[in-house]
This record gives C-alpha cells, sequence and structure tokens, in this order.
C-alpha cells in the first residue's frame, strides 16, 4: 500500500529545519519504501490559488492558517498500516511534531 | 421451532458467532458481507436444524453454511477470480486446540477490532458487533448513543480498516506489549458498561457484562502467558459474583460493608480466586491483577469487619506504584483509614486534598466527612458532607451523603 506521511509541526519546528532525518531517509532507501518526498520552505512563503467565476483569486500564505503546518512530505510503499506507523514513528520529526499517514487513494 | 432447538440456535449463536465472523473475514476480507452471511447462517440454523435435527457440530455446519452464502454473493457480484476461488476452497478447520502457532480466528479480530489507529469507541462498538454479535441497535441502547450515530461510527471503522490498511492478524511479538492493553481495556470498559448502569433491570447492559467475561475468557485461553489477561478475567468473575447484593429492592445502591454476602456467587468468587493465583504466580503483576487482588480481599472475607484491610492498603500502594493516579491514592487513604485508623487515613487525605488535583471530586469531601466522622469531630464531619452533597453526581449517592449527615446532625 502507498502512504503519504505529512510531516507537521509548529513554529519550534524550524528550529530542526537543517538537522537533517538521521539516517532515516538512508535506511527507508535501503528498504525500498521510499518513493519520493522533501522538505517545505514554510507557510509564510507559500501562495494559495483558487479560481471562482474564471478568475484565478491568490493569497499570500497556507490554506490554512493552524498552529500546525505540514513542513515535508514523503511517500512510502509499504505492506499495512502497522509498518507506516512504524516507518513514521522512527522518523526524527515525530519526536517534536506530528506525522499524519494518509493512505493513497487506490482505484 | 421446538424448545430444544431453539436452545441449540442460542447456544450456537453465543459460542460460535465471532468465530464464524472471523472465518469469513479473513477469507473474503470483507467485514459487511461476512456479518450478513453468518447472519443468514444463523437464519438458516433456524429453519434447517428444525427439520434435519441439530448437527453434531455446530460450528462447522454454520461456518461451511456462512462459506456456500458468501460464495454465492460472490459469484453474483462477480467479482475477482482469485477472491471466490479462494473462498470456494476454503473448509472448516477446527479449533486449533493447544497448538499456539495458530492464532484463534477470534482473537485476531479482537486486535483488529482494537487497533490503536481507531478511536476508543469505535474499538468498543466495533468489538460489540463482530464479536458479540449485537446488533446496532443494542449497542446504540447500551452505549447510550442514537442509532444513527451508532451505525455511522460502525461503517466508518470498518471503511478505515479496509481503506488505511489496518492489517486482519495478531500482532507479532514486539507489538504485543504494547497492544495487549488496548484490547484489555475494550473488554474492561465492555464489563464496566454492563456493571456500573444506574438501571440494574436493564437487560441489554446486563447482556455487556456477560459478553465481556465471555470474550476475557477467550483472550485468558488464548493468551495463557499473558498474567493481565487472566487478571483481568478474574477482576470481571469477582466484581461480577457481587452484582446481585449491589441493589437492594428499591434498586437503591448497597455499601461493600452491609450487602448480603448470601448472594454473592461463590462459585464465581472461587474460579476468579484460583484464576488470580495462577496469574500472580508468574511474577508479573500489573493493574488488573492488582485490582482483582483488592476485589479477592473483599470477596473472600467472611463477613465486613473480617476484612484484611492492611492487605488492600498495601495492594493500593501497589496499585498507585503502577499507575499513580489521585484516585488510586485516594482509595488508599480509605484502606489505611481501616487498617490503621481514621486519623492515618485522614493524614493521607490532606496531603490528596493539599495536591489540588480532586478538586470539585465529591468523594473526596465524602471519604473527609466518613474519616472526621469517626474521629468524632462532628463539626468539621457535617461540612465536609455539605460539601460532598453539593457536588455529588448522582440522586442515590446524594440519599447516601443525606442519611450520613442526618446520623451525626442527630443530638447524642
Amino acid at each position: 500500500m502507498q502512504y503519504m506521511l505529512l510531516i507537521c509541526g509548529d513554529e519550534s519546528a524550524a528550529a530542526h529545519a537543517n538537522d537533517g532525518c538521521g539516517g532515516w531517509t538512508e535506511e527507508m532507501l535501503r528498504r525500498g519504501v521510499v518513493r519520493g518526498g522533501g522538505g517545505l520552505r514554510p507557510p509564510a512563503e507559500a501562495t494559495t490559488v483558487r479560481v471562482r467565476d474564471d478568475e484565478v483569486l491568490l493569497s499570500d500564505g497556507p490554506f490554512a492558517e493552524t498552529k500546525e503546518q505540514v513542513g515535508g512530505f514523503c511517500l512510502i510503499e509499504c505492506a499495512d498500516l502497522d509498518e507506516a506507523i512504524e516507518i513514521a514513528a522512527k522518523h526524527p520529526a515525530a519526536g517534536y511534531g506530528t506525522i499524519e499517514i494518509r493512505p493513497l487513494w487506490t482505484p | 421451532m421446538t424448545p430444544d432447538v431453539d436452545a441449540a440456535v442460542t447456544q450456537a449463536f453465543r459460542d460460535h458467532w465471532g468465530q464464524v465472523v472471523a472465518t469469513l473475514i479473513r477469507v473474503t476480507g470483507d467485514w459487511d458481507l461476512a456479518e450478513e452471511c453468518a447472519q443468514d447462517a444463523f437464519a438458516q440454523a433456524v429453519r434447517r436444524w428444525a427439520r434435519d435435527g441439530v448437527p453434531r457440530r455446530p460450528a462447522a455446519w454454520l461456518t461451511t453454511t456462512a462459506r456456500n452464502r458468501a460464495v454465492d454473493r460472490l459469484r453474483r457480484e462477480a467479482v475477482g477470480a482469485a477472491k471466490l476461488r479462494e473462498v470456494a476452497a476454503m473448509t472448516y478447520e477446527p479449533e486449533p486446540g493447544d497448538d499456539g502457532d495458530v492464532p484463534d480466528e477470534r482473537l485476531r479480530l479482537m486486535f483488529t477490532c482494537c487497533h490503536p489507529a481507531l478511536a476508543m469507541d469505535s474499538q468498543v462498538a466495533l468489538t460489540l458487533r463482530t464479536l458479540a454479535g449485537l446488533t446496532t441497535t443494542e449497542i446504540a441502547r447500551a452505549l447510550l448513543v442514537g442509532e444513527p450515530a451508532m451505525s455511522k461510527r460502525l461503517t466508518r471503522a470498518k471503511r478505515k480498516i479496509r481503506h488505511a490498511g489496518i492489517p486482519y492478524r495478531v500482532p507479532p511479538a514486539h507489538l504485543l506489549p504494547e497492544r495487549t492493553p488496548a484490547v484489555l481495556a475494550v473488554l474492561y470498559l465492555l464489563f464496566n458498561e454492563g456493571y456500573s448502569a444506574t438501571s440494574g433491570a436493564d437487560l441489554v447492559r446486563r447482556n455487556l457484562s456477560a459478553e465481556a467475561i465471555r470474550l476475557a475468557r477467550v483472550l485468558a485461553r488464548l493468551m495463557p502467558d499473558e498474567p493481565e489477561a487472566v487478571g483481568l478475567l478474574a477482576l470481571m468473575l469477582l466484581h461480577d459474583a457481587r452484582r446481585d447484593a449491589r441493589l437492594d429492592e428499591a434498586g437503591e445502591l448497597v455499601t461493600l460493608d452491609a450487602q448480603d454476602r448470601l448472594r454473592w456467587d461463590t462459585a464465581e468468587i472461587a474460579e476468579g480466586a484460583e484464576l488470580l493465583d495462577g496469574a500472580l504466580r508468574r511474577g508479573r503483576p500489573g493493574t488488573y491483577q492488582v485490582q482483582a487482588a483488592i476485589a479477592a480481599c473483599h470477596a473472600t472475607a467472611a463477613d465486613a469487619d473480617d476484612t484484611d484491610w492492611a492487605q488492600i492498603a498495601a495492594l493500593y500502594g501497589e496499585l498507585a506504584r503502577l499507575v499513580p493516579s489521585p484516585v488510586v491514592a485516594l482509595n488508599r487513604a480509605v484502606a489505611v483509614g481501616m487498617a490503621d485508623g481514621p486519623a492515618a487515613g485522614l493524614a493521607l487525605v490532606e496531603v490528596i486534598e493539599a495536591s489540588g488535583e480532586l478538586a470539585g471530586y465529591h468523594l473526596l469531601p465524602a471519604t473527609r466527612a466518613d474519616l472526621l466522622r469517626r474521629l468524632d469531630r462532628h463539626v468539621e464531619a457535617r461540612d465536609a458532607y455539605r460539601e460532598a452533597l453539593r457536588s455529588a453526581p448522582t440522586d442515590t449517592e446524594r440519599r447516601f451523603l443525606r442519611r450520613r449527615l442526618a446520623e451525626i446532625a442527630a443530638p447524642s
């Protein structure tokens, strides 16, 4: 199954921006579970797009202003939710932020 | 239908419902289909057993019938040929017996229903639905939730299991220590839902306790190396043994010391105490075993005066070490008050009060009031009873507190 790991944190997460993933990425690449991913620049640098009545509407900032924001993502492929939980729990960001595991829509 | 067949179907439902559903879920992977086919099999049993007699192996008959029904359904729905072949090839396998390598289907189902990725209330509802065979209406009534809301909750939980890839299995050994407590907690919650009910005559709620005990028996048999599973079963039996004595004819709560011990179920007490001994011998005490040990102290005392309060106080000390909680500390204070006298108990109550952790919890002033009353400090006791009365949540408890207040308010 494929899952998206949404790596979230509040402002204090910025302090960890240059921590790296402490070997997590290497281990997951070795296990062959990683399908892609990356870190995101802060929400303040986001632009949100909507089209209403053929008009492109832009706003400065993230889609939703919440305390916790997505700071990175990772697409993984693994057997089931238990394995996805194990993978997410090993991610260093789980120690200071939160990781949302979302299964991908399958046809 | 003859009464014999009626009783046989009822018995088969209680004994085999969970097994039939669990087996069908394993081979079809479809929770709704599994439940519907199991329902169908039991409906057929009612008709066919009346005509042909009760089969020698009801579980095998029911599983095979449910399987055939699933094959029909899958064929009609023209699903993947591979799944159809798999279901069609399925044969009934008898209970694995002592073979520890083959997990019981119901154990697999229990762990899946209680997966920590599901909300606790969903875990409870799903366990009742799939393992105990309660209808949505019954679960809604028992858990005091509206039926549409309950139906939605069950649908959502089943959908999440399928789409989020919650595995249908007993978790591997390294996950067991973290997963087993959830299963135990759900079973204990079921039991308490049926035990602490304010309306004692409500059969649905009473059934919850019976189902919890039945499932705990299954769990204890399937996880003999888990002393907490056995401890939980012992705890439930020791509480259940006192069920009939807890309410008087008017439906009023009868406190432990005033209960008619002749109405306690001695067989349940004996079984609970024996199970507990076996669990404790393994030398890995946990919260359920310690609570069961406390319940056993009460249940095996000849009368209220014979209660081994020193032992109970020590056990609460152990429980406080395992789960540091102010409520446990308060219970310990009560036990110490009985073992070493009210002054010793009061000293502990004052420590809890100073911490402020139980502010607004009526049992705190109620306990203090009782200890002060026993110390003949009636003026302070009266104030404490009044404070407890202001925050007591039920009529039954308020009536009890008023009776006590009246006793010491009367000039002596």
